[in-house]
């Protein structure tokens, strides 16, 4: 137990304010983010996140926002295993043949209002999958999509970037 | 000659033919007539040789027709046997009473290329869902790929079990966490699980006919987006099977930095793997702990070349992002201080027994069945099988130094922990030589295109495990056929034979402790 508690204070708190986002907005995205959230879900959004058939590079990176370097939760931001709780679906693709009906199903479970965001390329467009007779390409092919985020795969501030830019719509 | 070759002209005479366009020549490739390829395999079994992968092509672009590949694995030999099937009655011997595996090769292509395994106990389709048309198999030449598939009506037969208790628990395929999908079906009898019946194929996205489309560059790329965790090493697999095609020669810096990336994507997933571990043993501290370090890791990636996971950059005839003498200081201090902090956590580990409680002897993978099932990786590692491609079939630079392989037998969810731990240690040993070694030099030469009608392949230890390509030029020298065999594919049968007889809430446990790409396996 005391190599736990040693442990724990040497780390200390290694979470950082988020950077600037690319296109050079000066107001770090953490306190927008944690402004929207607060206004407009009463400080906690809740976000169940769906594999659509993704390579799993994105699913990793989604991971990674919940480290303690980013920390999403400091923003109100945490990961449910039921759509009926979720505020915002989190779908990565491209959206296989084999998962379209799955991710219909999870969609319709979802309480509205609720928010859609594509992670990676290939969940904006299908990317190196395209479409194909497995592959039927881009979230916004199968279920209605309110942001998107780019990359492959997109960096986890890029990942509280994008989200921040589907909260405040 | 070779144990193998020699073991099988023993047994089947001048009906051995051996082929001399498989490359590297290291690799026998032969063809036996088909109703010899059941045989082949009874003889390669008394050879203690184990089935690495088996596979179908359509070469009617050669003016011929179907064919089958079995490909076996002895010590340091590899050897590939085919053999041709007519157009009109595609059907061949089974393998899989002699080899588990086989199972679900052979169910996977007989649903994407239509060849008929005579005497398979179990043709369900694998892969092909219950709603695809019957008689359509994607990976024939004459299937055009770029159009969507109608959807059919058809109901997935399960495996039932019944009696006074026993209740189902059907899981997924869109899971709890932040993980791939796919379906787990649970029959139990209180706590405890009686069977285990996966269900795979949800991210199938058609990556084996996508190959067929691509030119060789562009296949590097879709290579690196078969598993995305396994990214360095698939883009290397790739790259040694089209190098092997091809006169060019791969510079030494090239080998040895890619050696790097490998060894740094087997020590970011091995941490992130033991973090999550004992998460869900329900010990936090240690996921938090240790994904600080895993992103440490991406984080040195980043600066240095270019992306968090390494995607990308490596390509058929070298690497794209090279090392400067200041990244090599920036790795060097950057394993200064995850070694130190790596061993602290591993301490926590050992002396905290109510993670041992819930590892130990739990979700057990016995050697016999691990070699039954002919697994490889770290889970055949944990379960006593000592196999590993950097060490039996050794990919440059991996044959210029010794890599210690940790081999455990009780095959258990710590044996497993620990393989990973021991790994760690060895890699940060590796990548520490590799810098003060790293030969001088090009990254990239021009290597040219692979000749007509050859196969290339290669096998390169992931952190997985064992990871296998085999690929085939056409007649215009473009990609025939891309074979993938990720470690996933053998290894799924490990989760299934491991679960039975534990409790169900030790289930995310034990997953967690294979952690298999279901991307990797559905392609």
């Amino acid at each position: 137990m005391i190599r736990i508690l040693y442990q724990i204070f040497r780390t200390g708190l290694i979470t950082e304010p988020l950077p600037a986002a690319a296109e050079g907005e000066i107001i770090q995205v953490g306190t927008k983010l944690e402004g929207a959230i607060g206004k407009l879900f009463r400080g906690s959004l809740t976000i169940r996140q769906v594999d659509a058939g993704s390579c799993n590079g994105c699913e990793l990176e989604i991971h990674a926002i919940n480290n303690s370097f980013y920390n999403c939760e400091r923003f109100g931001i945490h990961f449910t295993a039921s759509p009926r709780f979720a505020d915002m679906l989190l779908v990565t693709g491209p959206v296989s043949r084999n998962m379209e009906i799955a991710l219909r199903r999870t969609y319709n479970a979802t309480p509205s209002p609720m928010l859609v965001v594509a992670v990676g390329d290939c969940g904006c467009n299908g990317g190196i999958f395209g479409e194909s007779y497995a592959s039927l390409g881009g979230v916004d092919k199968v279920i209605p999509v309110d942001a998107y985020i780019h990359g492959c795969p997109p960096t986890p501030a890029a990942i509280l970037n994008g989200i921040l830019k589907a909260v405040s719509g | 000659m070779s144990m193998l070759t020699d073991a099988l002209t023993a047994a089947l005479g001048t009906t051995v033919q051996f082929d001399k366009k498989q490359y590297p020549p290291s690799i026998i490739l032969c063809s036996v007539p088909r109703d010899k390829f059941g045989r082949a395999a009874t003889v390669l079994k008394k050879t203690y040789a184990l089935l690495a992968a088996e596979w179908a092509t359509d070469e009617t672009y050669f003016g011929g027709s179907l064919a089958v590949f079995a490909c076996y694995r002895w010590g340091n030999e590899y050897m590939i046997v085919r053999s041709e099937l007519p157009l009109d009655d595609p059907s061949f011997p089974s393998l899989s009473k002699k080899f588990v595996p086989a199972y679900r090769f052979e169910r996977q292509m007989q649903s994407l290329m239509g060849v008929v395994p005579s005497g398979h106990p179990d043709l369900r389709p694998w892969i092909k869902f219950e709603d695809w048309p019957q008689n359509v198999f994607p990976l024939r030449k004459s299937y055009d790929a770029s159009c969507p598939m109608q959807r059919t009506k058809g109901e997935y037969q399960w495996v039932r079990a019944e009696g006074e208790g026993v209740y189902e628990i059907p899981v997924g395929p869109v899971h709890a966490g932040i993980i791939e999908p796919g379906h787990f079906r649970f029959q139990a009898v209180g706590e405890t699980v009686l069977n285990l019946e996966e269900r795979l194929g949800y991210v199938h996205k058609g990556i084996e006919k996508k190959f067929e489309a691509l030119s060789w560059k562009d296949g590097a790329k879709l290579a690196g987006r078969v598993s995305g965790d396994t990214t360095v090493a698939h883009s290397i697999a790739y790259s040694i099977a089209v190098e092997s095609m091809t006169i060019g020669t791969v510079t030494e810096r090239a080998h040895w930095i890619r050696a790097l990336f490998l060894e740094r994507e087997r020590i970011a997933n091995h941490l992130g793997d033991i973090g999550a571990i004992c998460n869900d043993a329900a010990f936090a501290f240690m996921l938090y702990q240790f994904s600080r370090l895993r992103e440490l890791v991406l984080r040195t990636n980043h600066k240095l070349f270019g992306h968090r996971l390494v995607m990308d950059k490596v390509v058929p005839g070298g690497v794209t992002a090279d090392i400067t003498n200041e990244g090599k200081k920036d790795i060097l201090s950057e394993l200064d201080l995850i070694s130190r902090e790596f061993e602290r956590l591993v301490v926590i580990y050992d002396e905290s027994s109510s993670l041992e409680d819930r590892m130990r002897d739990t979700g057990i993978l016995s050697p016999e069945k691990a070699r039954e099932l002919c697994s490889v990786g770290i889970v055949a590692r944990a379960s006593g099988l000592n196999l590993d491609c950097r060490l039996q079939h050794p990919f440059p630079p991996y044959d210029r130094f010794e890599v210690n392989v940790p081999v455990l037998i009780s095959g258990d969810v710590h044996a497993r922990v620990w393989v990973r731990v021991e790994e760690i240690r060895e890699s940060i040993r590796i990548i520490r030589f590799i810098l003060g070694a790293l030969p001088s030099g090009p990254i990239y030469t021009d290597i040219g295109l692979p000749s007509p009608d050859t196969s290339g392949f290669a096998a390169v230890e992931g952190w997985r495990g064992e990871i296998i390509y085999w690929i085939q030029a056409g007649p215009r020298a473009e990609i025939n056929r891309c074979m993938v065999r990720d470690p996933s594919s053998v290894n799924w049968l490990g989760l299934e034979q491991a679960i039975p007889g534990n409790i169900v809430p030790d289930f995310p446990l034990c997953n967690k402790s294979f952690n298999q790409s279901y991307s990797g396996h559905d392609l």
